[in-house]
């Protein structure tokens, strides 16, 4: 095999990876088909989360935050146990953030310094490059204390998250508002032209309804941010940022495969400069850096003399023009335990907030099966896997709702969309647990099983139209999905404005049957702010944030799974 | 500057100019925006009285679709209602995420049956929709309607805002609202209810299931709940009315959830009236049409009788 066959080959597998991870996110969604062997069931036909748990860093960062590999991380091992051998071919051959990265790097610029000597003075390593080590050991310390941050920008849960709550979102409005556009223009061709093409591309890219998301503007400014630095520096997420690059740099520190550079046959043409990805000196004259190489193999294809040649066991033909061999790490001791020691410090700063006193946050709704707050903060990597799986669109990125440590972590917003009821399909794309895969059993409940309570409803007195306003309406009593129903009616004779006498039911909530679904607040017709509304108290996953006093059996056991 | 150029660059700057100033003269508007009001469609439902079928008729039967085919063939069978070619559509109430046995929505087994008498009848296009509560996707496919439907050979359709019109509905109290086309675009609507226990219409039977053809704020309209019934009643008029009371759901209506909450009746009543059909209906619940607000008020307004014997009633058991 040539190495312009393997250069290939790899330019395949990242097209490959790309579009499995796109289509994965694409098929993260509820498709309405219903689980034959159990037609009360909805599943999700494919398992969609697959891609997060081939994450490496995802599973490092769960295991040092509870001290578990979670069901499907263990398949990170076949990312992780080959770098040890080859290095870091993920970076390269498979990460679809990196493959990102490097299409928008390489789209051709008319600056001059991508071009010619500025260029491969940029391709030479670059002290910043530690700068992603420092960030890996932070979020580690931080994991092992019980804050677990890898996610925010660990690669693959910060494409996931941005192409579900961000990409998606924007083609699906984009797409709603040229169709709209062209149909206004009132000429038929063209509406059914664009009839046509809508119809085409809607089943592959736009989900049912089109969807919202709070704090869309966050997560696609620090994307869009990602993607713009390629054009100043090549790769520089890749070189300079990424801890799951980092990671799996220090895993290659002893890699049987390797660049081996023949200074005889070298002319200098600096062409394995000009097409390094990992800016990890390719060069003859200089170290070559296996800890940054994402083994993307450009400078031995571009060489012309065939000095360049990546092999098992490489021999390093060491003399003092060409100081051959493998670096270490370039870190140094003071910084990497400043580091250790920062991330160590982020968790009791984390943690000696007010909200972990009393002062909780009363509409931090997270999504059922989710585990305690202290542990959810342990588990989730913000991936946004539950946001877009959701069919109603009812949970959404926090922006500080959860404080900074909790920053887009899923949030139940009732206005928008409540908990579907017969609906466990977040606790099943959940790649870390920090949403337990519920039974419908345990999410519903029945005679012996408690259901799984997300808060409890309240009722805006002032608000209320039987209440406040001598108008009939009982619209949360119908919606309200549970039997018996959570929220009950007194009739009662009020006066209006007129001075009439007016007979009206006035909706009452019954704390001991309300599982703070939000059924009632997504449909109140007080359109703005809505005359009831759910808070967190009374949720299944706490056993502190309660009211009633209840027996122990109706506390589920489900959600302290992943505490014992 | 020489004369030519003068004149250039002034025409081209004077040219600009007249230019910007014409567009926002064209564009020059005292009004906020444009307004387009969007009326289309007109309801011819209704089928010419024929005193020699009764008015209403009830079967009750453990075999639902035989109970059905009943009650259907004793007020005239299915070419009495839909003649070949026409178009049919199907309002059953889809309206939560329920199943069959919890009675939120109408029995599967019925309006497939139904389906298939009209396509048997030469229907052109069997349409069976409903703007749900709970997501459609969930309503149709748990009710076990879309399965059922679509196997007798409808067109199941899942509700689209994008196929809503907006009507005027010449009521009382209801006006412009937004409806889904499907329900205008047609020529024969068979309401197909349930009947269901609802907490401030006391029932919800064939004239509540109406809400179902509305999109927009309809959760506003319980604040006058009796009056925005009958104006959809009055405005809609449907060809035939197939009440299901296979199943009743007597308490924690209109989504019920338990078993507890549901009674089998194992009936079924086919009307042209729909004031008689909810009036019959009323009494699975226990009440009397006498009692409903809005059967009352449905009467007043003249849309048929409470007595539902005076027009006819016919009980197979």
């Amino acid at each position: 095999m040539t190495i312009a066959t393997v250069r290939n080959l790899r330019r395949a597998s990242q097209i490959i990876f790309f579009v499995v991870f796109f289509w994965l996110i694409l098929k993260t969604n509820f498709s309405a088909n219903f689980n034959p062997a159990d037609p009360h069931e909805i599943r999700l036909p494919y398992p969609v989360s697959i891609a997060l748990e081939f994450d490496p860093l995802t599973a490092l960062g769960t295991l040092l935050a509870n001290g578990t590999v979670y069901k499907g991380l263990l398949w990170s091992l076949v990312i992780l146990i080959p770098t040890i051998f080859i290095g870091r071919f993920f970076c390269g051959w498979v990460c679809p953030l990196g493959t990102l990265n490097h299409w928008i790097s390489e789209i051709p610029s008319e600056r001059i310094k991508r071009k010619g000597k500025q260029k491969m003075d940029s391709n030479r390593y670059k002290r910043y490059q530690r700068i992603k080590y420092y960030i890996l050991f932070f979020f580690l310390t931080a994991a092992l204390m019980g804050t677990l941050q890898v996610g925010l920008l660990d690669p693959l849960p910060l494409l996931a998250r941005s192409i579900g709550t961000v990409i998606l979102p924007v083609i699906h409005t984009s797409a709603d508002g040229v169709t709209g556009w062209i149909k206004s223009l009132g000429v038929p061709p063209l509406t059914a032209a664009a009839q046509f093409l809508y119809d085409l591309l809607a089943p592959l890219l736009l989900t049912f309804r089109k969807m919202h998301f709070h704090t869309i503007l966050t997560i696609g400014s620090f994307f869009i941010a990602i993607i713009v630095l390629n054009r100043i520096f090549t790769r520089f997420w890749c070189r300079g940022i990424c801890p799951l690059g980092a990671m799996l740099g220090i895993f290659s520190r002893f890699a049987l495969f390797g660049l081996e550079k023949k200074e005889s046959a070298c002319n200098h043409c600096n062409e394995c400069l000009l097409h390094c990805q990992g800016a990890d000196n390719p060069d003859i004259g200089a170290v070559w850096r296996q800890s940054e190489c994402h083994l993307c193999l450009n400078c031995q294809g571009v060489c012309p003399t065939q000095a360049l040649s990546f092999k098992f066991f490489p021999s390093q033909e060491v003399s003092k023009s060409n100081p051959a061999g493998t670096a270490k790490i370039d870190i140094s001791r003071r910084k990497v335990v400043a580091s250790l020691a920062g991330g160590a410090a982020l968790y009791p700063l984390f943690r000696s907030g007010d909200a972990f006193a009393a002062n909780t946050n009363p509409y931090l709704i997270r999504p059922p099966g989710s585990v305690s707050e202290s542990d959810f903060l342990a588990r989730c990597i913000r991936c946004g896997q539950c946001m877009r799986v959701c069919p109603n669109n009812a949970l959404h990125p926090t922006f500080m709702e959860s404080g900074l440590e909790g920053i887009w972590s899923p949030l139940l917003i009732a206005r928008i969309g409540y908990c579907e009821p017969s609906c466990t399909l977040c606790g099943q794309v959940c790649p870390t647990g920090a949403i337990v895969e519920l039974t419908l059993k345990e999410k519903v409940g029945d005679k012996e099983t408690p259901p799984n309570r997300l808060g409890t409803a309240f009722i805006d007195r002032g608000r209320c139209l039987p209440w406040a306003m001598a108008r009939p309406c009982i619209v949360c009593e119908e919606w309200c999905p549970t039997s018996p129903k959570s929220i009950y009616l007194r009739e009662e004779t009020v006066y209006n404005s007129r001075g009439e006498a007016v007979t009206v039911k006035q909706p009452y909530v019954d704390p001991e049957h309300c599982t703070g679904c939000g059924a009632c607040e997504f449909a109140c017709p007080v359109k703005d702010k809505a005359a009831i509304y759910i808070t967190s108290v009374g949720e299944s996953r706490s056993s502190d944030n309660q009211m009633l006093l209840k027996k122990k059996k109706e506390i589920p056991q489900y959600n302290l799974r992943g505490n014992v | 500057m020489k004369r030519r150029e003068f004149l250039k660059k002034s025409g081209q700057a004077l040219t600009f100019a007249a230019a910007t100033g014409a567009v926002g003269a064209f564009f020059h508007n005292r009004d906020p925006f444009n307004y387009h009001p969007h009326l289309s469609g007109t309801t011819e439902f209704g089928i010419a009285a024929d005193s020699t079928y009764p008015g209403l008729t009830l079967a009750k039967d453990s075999d639902h679709v035989a109970a059905l085919n009943k009650a259907l063939d004793a007020i005239g069978g299915i070419k009495r209602f839909v003649k070949p070619g026409e178009r049919v559509t199907i309002k059953p109430n889809i309206g939560w995420d329920r199943t069959p046995e919890q009675a939120a929505d109408t029995n599967p087994l019925l309006v497939g049956e139904m389906v298939r008498l009209c396509k048997e009848a030469n229907a052109s296009r069997v349409i069976v929709t409903d703007i749900t509560c709970h997501d459609p996707r969930r309503c149709f496919l748990r009710s076990g309607i879309r399965d059922s439907a679509e196997k007798a050979g409808a067109e199941v359709i899942l509700p689209d805002d994008k196929d809503l019109l907006n009507i005027d509905l010449q009521g009382e109290l209801l006006t412009e609202w937004p409806v889904l086309k499907y329900f205008i675009e047609t020529d024969r609507f068979i309401n197909m209810p349930i009947v269901k226990h609802h907490s401030l219409s006391a029932c919800t039977i064939g004239m509540k299931n109406l809400y179902g053809v509305l999109g927009g704020r309809r959760h506003q309209l319980h604040q006058s709940i009796d009056q925005s019934i009958v104006d959809l009643a009055a405005y809609f008029r449907p060809t035939l009315i197939v009440v299901d009371a296979t199943r009743v759901l007597f308490r924690n209506g209109p989504t019920g959830g338990s078993l507890d909450d549901v009674l089998i009746a194992d009936s079924v009543i086919c009307s042209t009236d729909q004031v008689a059909a909810d009036s019959r209906g009323a009494e699975f619940m226990s009440l009397t049409g006498e009692k409903v607000g809005h059967i009352v008020l449905a009467e007043k307004r003249g849309l048929g009788k409470i007595d539902y014997r005076s027009a006819g009633y016919k009980e197979i058991l």
